[in-house]
């Protein structure tokens, strides 16, 4: 800006006036929109959350939108209107998810303990109840109303002296004789606005209908309630259990035994030790913890895991690592002929979903009908994958099968941007063609593809469908008291605790088990960072 | 020629460990019989009705996977890399208070796998289906939600590092024609970053599409499957019988990632070799 400039620029301004543009009033339309979108969903959300009672979901919720709408709508925060999405989905789905972790590591969470206490009590209840003796019974005609996915049924009731009412869980309504539809023996068989269940229909939901509770009276729990055992006949039931809310206990009608709430366990138990199913979700505090390592069926399979784990990583890294600098220095040669054939060809295992090569495999390996032991071997009968250590051996294998071709690529590309004049020179030293690999290609290589290695071995760690897939961690360690096998990495342990039923669902022992593996992990992440470059990078 | 026969020996080798297992599962897919048994005679006999069985049969919905897979895996990939560029963006251009803890703390909470806190993301899910059954339990929304709290660990350092490497000078011509912050980040730095993000977005894809452990916990309906959950369903209840059904849908579900792969090759391997993780 040198002299006519600056003398024009005190007439008119350096900058010339904003002209508002279509382009400008189609951005203020968007966000706009975008806005009200967002606010319509969040308050859609936080609706949900607080008719059901999910405080926390709710006040997350708050939080949340009270943000997004100060960032988006706030001229001075730039910054975090960039890093706002990403950030409430590494909140929700990355942090919470971990401290959740945490949290029910210290509780018993699990089957038979997945509920509260109350909703634990009311089941219990329910699950006592009986036909009152001699009770009159109550003609029922199954109805139902609203959308297939959540559609709700009713009964239909004719009383014993013919008064017709309907029938939910919010108790007995009377209904308009007009708007009933009665059958020859005088019982009511359909009303208006409803729908009278068929036979066929029935039998598909049984376990809705036997479950369909009625009360009698609603403001009073002990005066029973309808409920129906085929569809078509109702009796009144009381519950055998009766609830002393000052004792927090549960006295049986019949023998008058007392089962008394144990905030230890989670459970009502008498005192002769009967407890009452389902229980509920209590803090038991580092039990978890210490079943990990005093149970000695346990801690020694354990053990066992965790060393397999680590030499499940570290070898399937350095094998990979192995063959692909290998392959890779061997084609790469300056007179070697259809280098990118063989390298597009040798990069197959890399581009076709893991998963179904690891289904291949398996089936490869299969004992009775696969390839290797039909074909290959001749009809030999190999236990690839139900001995202990071939079983290692198998997924090692198929692991390096899967794994190499990325080693290959990566190495490539790191050897070639190794300056040629360095070989050279050792050449010319007198180093003969291993030396100089061993001495100065290797060296340098390790340097630029250290951190993907690293990055490996994470990867390896939890390599949890490889193991899943190919011998579903076994053979079975059988002294075990968790079902644990040869095969198995730690992140195996912790699903088939979670949710394969075999051993009953053990959330809270799982989730205990997690937090100690983020230990490990968190362990080793940490070495590998200070070994490397990544912290100093960050500018 | 003399010299390099023995590296042409030890590359056969390598293709024939690599590729048999593929040329394998074209033949048994081919196979009428559809068992394990009879496909380790290669080629034995050939037609298309294994591959007509998995669009005709009632038993597994087989074409409801493949969609499902490509709609999680595409999704997830396009939204995953979205969202980095985003935070690479405030990283790499802005300096505000806070930003270097806040790389720092993004660093460290990756060293938490996701997938050891399968149990919590469970029950998460379940929950907020009870309140959303939109996003609950047996919906891929639900699943692709979960993918998406990866977003920030899938090489937001990488892009950051390539925005970096776009001069700061471009950033000032564009402010001084009037451009604000948006316009440069989405008519810019997003077009020029173009090669890094199709890797990025491809390694995403490819993680999405082989993803089993999360997927097969809150994928429960068959028809809300994906094909990693579906196919090994398929072959655990019966591996021998149902081979040949697995081999066609195997083969064809490999052949969108392997061709996106061709088409992105010489983009992936300049982006493995800058520090891409798998």
């Amino acid at each position: 800006m040198s002299g006519p400039n600056a003398l024009t620029s005190v007439v008119a301004p350096a900058t010339p006036p904003r002209t508002r543009g279509s382009e400008f009033w189609v951005t203020l339309a968007a966000r706009i929109g975008i806005m009200s979108l967002l606010n319509a969903l969040g308050v859609f959300a936080l609706v949900v959350a607080v008719g059901a009672g999910q405080w926390g979901f709710a006040a997350f919720g708050l939080v949340m939108l009270v943000a997004a709408d100060w960032i988006y709508l706030s001229r001075r925060t730039v910054p975090l209107k960039y890093l706002f999405p990403g950030v409430l989905f590494l909140l929700v789905f990355q942090v919470y998810v971990v401290l959740y972790t945490v949290a029910i590591s210290f509780t018993n969470y699990g089957d038979g303990h997945s509920i509260d206490q109350e909703t634990a009590r009311r089941q219990v209840v329910a699950v006592s109840e009986q036909r009152v003796p001699d009770s009159p019974s109550y003609a029922v005609t199954v109805l139902s109303r609203g959308e297939p996915a959540d559609e709700e049924i009713a009964f239909l009731v004719t009383g014993p002296d013919g008064d017709v009412s309907l029938g939910t869980p919010q108790g007995l309504q009377s209904v308009d004789a007009d708007d009933v539809t009665r059958d020859d023996e005088e019982l009511a068989v359909a009303v208006d606005g409803w729908r009278s269940l068929r036979l066929v229909d029935l039998a598909n939901r049984q376990r809705e209908v036997v479950d369909l509770r009625v009360p009698l009276d609603v403001s009073d729990p002990d005066a029973g309630s309808l409920r129906t055992r085929d569809g078509r006949t109702a009796f009144v039931n009381v519950p055998l259990l009766s609830y002393d809310e000052a004792t927090d206990t549960l006295v049986d009608a019949r023998d008058g035994t007392e089962y008394t709430a144990d905030q230890d366990v989670g459970f009502y138990a008498s005192s002769d030790g009967q407890v009452l199913t389902p229980g509920w979700r209590v803090f038991s505090g580092l039990d978890n913890y210490r079943r990990v390592f005093t149970d000695t069926r346990l801690a020694g399979p354990l053990l066992q895991v965790t060393v397999w784990t680590f030499a499940f990583a570290a070898i399937s890294v350095v094998s990979t690592f192995a063959v692909g600098v290998m392959l890779a220095a061997t084609l790469d040669h300056p007179r070697m002929r259809g280098k990118r054939v063989y390298r597009s060809l040798l990069l197959l295992p890399y581009a076709a979903p893991s998963f179904m090569s690891m289904l291949l495999w398996a089936g490869f390996l299969n004992p009775s009908f696969g390839f290797v032991n039909q074909v290959l071997l001749g009809g030999a009968d190999i236990q690839w994958l139900t001995d202990p250590w071939l079983a290692r051996f198998s997924v090692l294998l198929v692991n390096l099968w899967l794994g190499f071709p990325y080693m290959l690529l990566v190495c490539t590309g790191a050897l070639q941007s190794i300056p040629v004049e360095l070989r050279e020179a050792a050449r010319v030293d007198g180093a003969g063609p291993l030396r100089v690999f061993r001495s100065i290609t290797l060296p340098l290589l390790l340097v630029s593809v250290a951190p993907l290695l690293i990055a490996s071995f994470a990867f390896n760690f939890n390599n949890f469908t490889l193991i899943y897939f190919i011998t579903g961690g076994g053979p079975n360690i059988p002294e075990a008291a968790v079902s644990v096998g040869s095969t198995d990495l730690l992140i195996h342990v912790v699903y088939s605790l979670g949710f394969e039923s075999g051993s009953g669902q053990q959330w809270g022992f799982a989730c205990a088990l997690s937090v100690l593996i983020f230990g490990v992990v968190a362990t080793v992440s940490a070495l590998g960072f200070r070994r490397t470059t990544t912290l100093e990078n960050l500018s | 020629m003399a010299d390099t026969w023995w590296r042409h020996a030890v590359g056969i080798l390598a293709v024939v460990f690599a590729v048999f297992p593929i040329v394998f599962v074209i033949s048994a897919s081919l196979n009428p019989l559809g068992t394990l048994t009879a496909s380790n005679q290669l080629f034995g006999r050939i037609s298309g009705e294994n591959y007509v069985a998995l669009f005709t049969t009632d038993i597994y919905p087989y074409p409801r996977w493949f969609v499902n897979t490509l709609v999680v895996a595409v999704v997830t990939a396009i939204v995953q890399v979205f969202l980095a560029c985003l935070a690479a963006y405030a990283f790499s251009r802005f300096r505000f208070r806070g930003r270097r803890l806040g790389m720092l703390g993004l660093l460290l909470v990756q060293i938490f796998p996701q997938i050891l806190a399968a149990i919590a993301i469970f029950l998460l899910v379940f929950e907020l289906g009870s309140l959303f059954p939109a996003i609950g339990l047996g919906t891929t929304t639900g699943l692709i939600l979960v993918y998406l709290g990866l977003a920030l660990g899938v090489n937001t350092f990488l892009i950051k590092g390539f925005f970096d490497s776009i001069p700061r000078e471009l950033d000032e011509a564009m402010k001084v024609d009037g451009a604000g912050h948006a316009r440069i980040f989405f008519s810019m730095i997003l077009p020029l970053s173009v090669p890094v993000l199709a890797v990025v977005a491809l390694l995403s894809f490819i993680n999405a599409l082989n993803e089993f452990l999360v997927a097969s916990i809150i994928l429960s309906a068959p028809d809300s499957q994906t094909l990693a959950v579906g196919l090994y369903q398929l072959v655990s209840s019966q591996l021998n019988a149902n081979w040949g059904f697995f081999a066609a849908g195997a083969f064809l579900g490999a052949i969108p990632p392997i061709l996106i792969f061709q088409y992105l090759q010489k983009y992936i391997v300049s982006g493995l070799t800058t520090g891409a993780v798998k």
